[in-house]
C-alpha cells in the first residue's frame, strides 16, 4: 500500500504528461502481480465498493474528532478524504509489526473492502486505517471511495502500460475491455510473454482507424471514396454473445447515457459510426440530427429520463464494419466493407441507424466545390477514405484524411490571461478574448466570448508574455486582467448558444490564428457578428 | 483600582499597553513600538522609539533602515517602560531574534508569543515556557489537520529528490527572512557540505544571519553561475520567484516549497509544487495546544490566524479564551 501511495502523492504533485507515464510505467514494472493490477483499476476507477461511500468516512471521523473540529477542518481543506487521511488518529502503540505480520498490500486492502457490509465497515475500515500513516490512508480512502483526483486519464494509464512492457497500446486497449481487475491475463501476456487473452466472444472495444488531415494534398477520387465528417461523437457498438456495448473513442464505455442504443443492435457484429441526436441541423439519408450543442445535453449523464429519449433520442449514422457474425472484417479493403454494411441496413432498425452517404464527385475540384456548402450543413468537412484501405488502428499516413471545412474567423480582444502549465508554467498562455457588446466608441463593453492556449509559436508566446506582464491591471491568483489592447484573430469550428458565459456564445475549438499587433483593439467584432455565425 | 487587565488593549492595528503609551507589533508608526521579531507584518519602519532584541534590530536596520530611536533588549532582560510596566523578552524560536514579550503591571502578567514554534531549530534558542495569567497566542496553523512532521524527514525527502536528479536542481521556495536560513542550517546539519545558490533576494539576509554567529557553509548566487554549474544544486528563492521568468536560468529545476501550508495536497498543487516540504517556524496544533497546556494562563487571547477551531479547543478543554477581534470590538462598543 505505501508504494501505490507514493505513487499516488507524486502524481499529484505533477501536471507533466511524461512525467505521469514513467512514474505509473516505473510502478508497474516493479510491483508483484497482483498488487499492481489493482493499482491499475484503481487508478482508471474501474473498482467500486458499495460499503464504502464519502458518508461512511464522514461518520467514522465524528466519532473520532469534535464534529466542529472535522467541519471546520473539512472546509479548509476541501477534500473529505484528505481531510479524513490527516486527522486520523495516530495509534497510540504501533499495531502488532511482528515481523511475521508483512505490511499491509494493496491487494489485502482490496480484498477487504470488497468484503465489507454496511455494517462490518464501521469497525473493518477503522482497523485498516489504524494500519496505514497520512499517505497511505489517503490513499485507501481514495481507493475505497473512488475518484483519485491524480489527473490520470484511462487513456494514460493504458498507455503508460504500454510503455512499461514495450507493448503496442493499441493492443493493451483492444484486451483491456475484455478483462476484469486486476488484469491478470493482461500481465502475463506484456510481463510475462504469455499468449494474449481470447477475445473473440467478448464485446470488446477495438481502437477506431483515423484520419489525418488533408492539408495541401490533392487525391484522386479513382482511389479515395469521399464522405461527410458528421459533427456528433465518434462510437463504435459492439453486439456479442447477447451483450451490447457502445463505446467512445477513448474506448470509455457509454452506455448507460444512450440506453435507446443498447437495444438496437441485436445482429452479432462491430460497428463505426457517428452518434447524433435527431434533429433538422444535419441530413443524412433517413433524416436529419440535431447540432453537436444537442447530443452535449446528454453525454457524460448516468441516468436518462423518459422526456429526453423522445425529445432528444440518438442514433448511429454508420460509417463502416469491422466485424460480422464472427469473421473480423477490418483485413478487407474499404470498398469490401462498405458493400457489407450497405447490405447490412436492411437488417437494422431505421429508427437507430442510418448510413454516412458517400459524396460523388466529378473530381478532386468539384468535391471541393460540394465541401464549401458543408458549413451550410453544420458538418464538420470530409472524409477521404482508400478504396483498397484495411482498418487498422491509429493514424496511418495515406489511408484516411480528413478534410475540415475552412474555419471561421473573428477578431477579438485580449482581456485575462492565465499561467500554463508544465512547461509553459513560467508563461502566460492561457488567453481569454472578448467581443464588443455594441459601438466601442459609444462607451460598449468587451464581453468575454472564449478562451485558447494554441496557434502561437514559442517566439510569439514569449512576446505575448511580456505584452501581458506589462500591461497588467489586477490580478486574480494565477490570472491577469490586461489593458485592453491587443486584438486576437481567433479561428473556430463553430459557435453555439450557451448559458456558461455572459455572452452567450460559446465557440467550439477556438485558436489564435493571428496576433493583430497592427489592429486597434476598438475595430475588433462585436458579439452580434458571432452570434450570426451561429448554425444551431 | 481599575478592572483587571484594563491596562492592556488589543486593537485591530496592534495591542495597546495603556500605561505606557506603547504599542506591541502595531502595523502603523506610532511614538513607542515593542517589536516581537522581524517579519514584515510584525515589523515596520517609522516609529518614534524601537524596542527590539539586537538580533531584529539589525534585521529591521536591514529591511525597513530603522537606526534612529532603537532601544536594544536582551533575552531575559526587563526593561522598566512608563506607567509602572515591566517588560521581559524572552525567546520564541521562530527566527533570529523573535521573542515573546512578558509584560508585567499591577501583580498581572501577560504573554504576547509574537509568532513561535516549539521544534528545535538550529538559528535560534528555543522558545521558553513562561507562566502568565493571559496569554496572547498566534494560531497560524490553528487547525487540526497542521501536523509539522520532524524537520529530518523532510530534509531526507530533499536530499533523496536531489540524489535522484543529479542533472536537474531543486528550486526550495522559502522565505527570505528564517526559513531559508533555517532550511541551510539543517542542511548543513544533514552533511550537505555543497555550495547552495541563491537568489539575489537572500543574500543580505544570509550574511546578516553569519554576523549573528549561524555558520550557513558555501553560498553562491545564482546570478553569478551558469546553468552548467547549478546541476545536481540545491537552490533558495523566495516563494514569488518559483513559477517566475527568473527561474528559467536554472538547470530544469524541480519545483519544492518549504511552508506548513504543504500538509495540504490542493495547496500544494495550486502553486505549481512538485516537492512539497512540510516545514514551518509556526506552531502546528499540536504544538500551541501543548503550548496552552504549558503555559496554563487564566485565560488566552488567539489571533493571528485561525481563531475558530482554537477557541473550540479550549471550550473542550474547559479553558477561557477569547478572539482577539472579537475582544477589540467588545471594547468599541464600551
Ligand atoms: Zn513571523
Ligand atoms: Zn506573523
Amino acid at each position: 500500500m505505501q508504494a501505490f501511495a507514493a505513487l499516488l502523492d507524486a502524481l499529484v504533485y505533477t501536471n507533466s504528461r511524461n512525467r505521469k507515464l514513467s512514474l505509473i510505467a516505473e510502478y508497474l514494472r516493479e510491483t508483484p502481480d497482483p498488487d499492481r493490477g489493482w493499482a491499475l483499476a484503481g487508478l482508471t476507477g474501474a473498482l467500486d465498493f458499495a460499503a464504502v461511500k464519502s458518508s461512511t468516512i464522514r461518520n467514522l471521523m465524528k466519532e473520532r474528532i469534535d464534529p466542529d473540529l472535522w467541519t471546520l477542518s473539512r472546509d479548509f481543506v476541501g477534500d473529505t478524504a484528505e481531510t479524513a487521511s490527516l486527522l486520523w488518529p495516530e495509534p497510540l502503540s504501533t499495531p502488532a509489526k511482528s515481523d511475521a505480520t508483512a505490511p499491509l498490500s494493496i491487494s489485502d486492502v482490496v480484498k477487504s473492502l470488497g468484503t465489507m457490509t454496511r455494517v462490518s465497515v464501521a469497525t473493518d475500515l477503522p482497523q485498516l486505517l489504524d494500519q496505514l500513516d497520512a499517505s497511505g490512508r489517503y490513499a485507501l480512502i481514495k481507493l475505497a471511495t473512488g475518484g483519485m483526483r491524480v489527473g490520470v486519464s484511462a487513456r494514460l494509464a493504458k498507455t503508460a502500460f504500454a510503455k512499461a512492457f514495450e507493448v503496442s497500446v493499441d493492443e493493451v486497449e483492444e484486451y483491456w475491455h475484455a478483462l476484469e481487475p486486476p488484469y491478470s491475463q493482461l500481465f502475463a501476456w506484456a510481463a510475462h510473454g504469455a499468449d494474449p487473452p481470447d477475445t473473440a466472444n467478448m464485446p470488446m472495444f477495438r481502437p477506431f482507424m483515423l484520419a489525418h488531415p488533408l492539408e495541401d494534398t490533392k487525391v484522386d477520387l479513382a482511389e479515395y471514396a469521399a464522405e461527410w465528417k458528421w459533427d456528433g461523437i465518434r462510437v463504435q457498438l459492439v453486439h456479442v454473445a447477447g451483450e451490447t456495448r457502445l463505446y467512445s473513442r477513448s474506448g470509455d464505455d457509454i452506455g448507460k447515457s444512450f440506453p435507446e442504443m443498447i437495444g438496437a443492435l441485436d445482429v452479432p457484429a462491430v460497428l463505426d459510426g457517428e452518434l447524433l441526436v435527431r434533429g433538422n441541423a444535419q441530413g443524412g439519408e433517413e433524416g436529419g440530427a440535431a447540432s453537436f450543442n444537442a447530443l452535449q445535453q446528454r453525454l457524460g449523464r448516468k441516468t436518462v429520463s423518459k422526456k429526453m429519449l423522445t425529445q432528444a433520442p440518438a442514433f448511429v449514422r454508420l460509417y463502416d464494419v469491422l466485424m460480422l457474425e464472427g469473421e473480423d472484417l477490418r483485413e478487407r479493403a474499404w470498398d469490401k466493407r462498405r458493400s457489407a454494411l450497405e447490405a447490412l441496413m436492411a437488417r437494422l432498425s431505421a429508427n437507430h441507424f442510418d448510413l454516412s452517404q458517400i459524396v460523388e464527385a466529378r473530381d478532386f475540384e468539384h468535391l471541393a466545390q460540394i465541401r464549401e456548402t458543408a458549413r451550410e450543413d453544420a458538418i464538420e468537412g470530409l472524409m477521404l477514405k482508400r478504396r483498397d484501405s484495411a482498418y487498422v488502428a491509429g493514424r496511418k499516413v495515406g489511408q484516411w484524411y480528413k478534410w475540415k471545412r475552412d474555419p471561421l474567423l473573428i477578431d477579438c480582444v485580449l482581456m485575462y490571461a492565465q499561467r500554463g502549465s508544465g512547461k509553459r508554467s513560467s508563461f502566460y498562455s492561457d488567453y481569454t478574448f472578448g467581443c464588443w457588446d455594441g459601438d466601442p466608441d459609444d462607451g460598449a463593453e468587451l464581453l468575454p466570448v472564449g478562451k485558447a492556449y494554441s496557434g502561437f509559436t514559442d517566439a510569439e508566446l514569449k512576446k505575448l508574455d511580456r505584452h501581458v506582464r506589462q500591461n497588467t491591471v489586477n490580478r486574480f491568483g494565477p490570472v491577469r486582467e490586461v489593458t485592453r489592447s491587443m486584438v486576437f484573430e481567433v479561428a473556430f469550428d463553430s459557435v453555439h448558444m450557451s448559458k456558461r458565459h455572459k455572452s452567450g456564445l460559446a465557440m467550439r475549438f477556438p485558436r489564435i490564428h493571428r496576433i493583430r499587433w497592427d489592429k486597434p483593439v476598438h475595430e475588433a467584432d462585436r458579439i452580434s457578428a458571432l452570434r450570426e455565425l451561429i448554425k444551431d | 483600582m481599575s478592572a483587571p487587565f484594563s491596562w492592556i488593549e488589543p486593537h485591530p492595528h496592534g495591542i495597546r499597553i495603556v500605561p505606557a503609551d506603547s504599542w506591541i507589533d502595531p502595523s502603523q508608526p506610532v511614538d513607542k513600538a515593542l517589536v516581537t521579531h522581524g517579519h514584515a507584518d510584525h515589523a515596520r519602519g517609522g516609529h518614534g522609539e524601537t524596542i527590539a532584541t539586537p538580533e531584529t534590530l539589525a534585521i529591521m536596520e536591514l529591511r525597513y533602515n530603522t537606526h534612529d530611536g532603537v532601544v536594544p533588549v536582551q533575552y531575559g532582560e526587563t526593561l522598566r517602560l512608563p506607567g509602572g510596566v515591566d517588560a521581559t523578552y524572552i525567546p520564541a524560536g521562530h527566527v533570529l531574534g523573535s521573542a515573546q514579550i512578558l509584560l508585567e503591571h499591577a501583580g498581572e502578567r501577560v504573554i504576547v508569543t509574537g509568532d513561535y514554534k516549539r521544534r528545535p531549530d538550529p538559528t535560534c534558542p528555543p522558545f521558553a515556557v513562561t507562566p502568565c495569567d493571559i496569554l496572547i497566542t498566534e494560531a497560524t496553523f490553528g487547525l487540526p489537520v497542521f501536523t509539522h512532521p520532524p524537520i529530518a524527514d523532510e530534509m531526507d525527502k530533499l536530499l533523496k529528490a536531489l540524489a535522484n536528479h543529479p542533472e536537474q536542481c531543486v528550486l526550495v521556495g522559502a522565505y527570505a527572512l528564517g526559513k531559508a536560513q533555517r532550511i541551510i542550517a539543517e542542511l548543513r546539519a544533514a552533511g550537505h557540505d555543497a555550495p547552495i545558490y541563491l537568489h539575489g533576494a537572500m543574500e543580505k539576509m544570509c550574511r546578516l544571519y553569519e554576523e549573528w554567529g549561524v555558520s550557513l557553509g558555501e553560498l553562491r548566487l545564482v546570478a553569478d553561475h551558469s546553468k552548467e554549474e547549478m546541476r545536481g544544486s540545491i537552490v533558495i528563492a523566495p516563494p514569488s520567484a518559483l513559477n517566475d521568468r527568473w527561474s528559467r536560468r536554472l538547470p530544469e529545476p524541480i519545483t519544492a516549497m518549504a511552508s506548513g501550508w504543504m500538509r495540504v495536497r490542493q495547496r500544494a498543487r495550486q502553486r505549481g509544487v512538485e516537492l512539497p516540504l512540510i516545514i514551518s517556524d509556526h506552531a502546528d496544533w499540536n504544538e500551541l495546544t501543548r503550548t496552552i497546556e504549558d503555559v496554563d494562563p487564566a485565560e488566552t487571547w488567539v489571533t493571528h490566524g485561525r481563531e475558530e477551531a482554537l477557541l473550540r479547543w479550549h471550550q473542550l478543554h474547559q479553558r477561557r479564551a477569547r478572539a482577539l477581534a472579537m475582544v477589540g470590538r467588545e471594547e468599541d462598543a464600551e
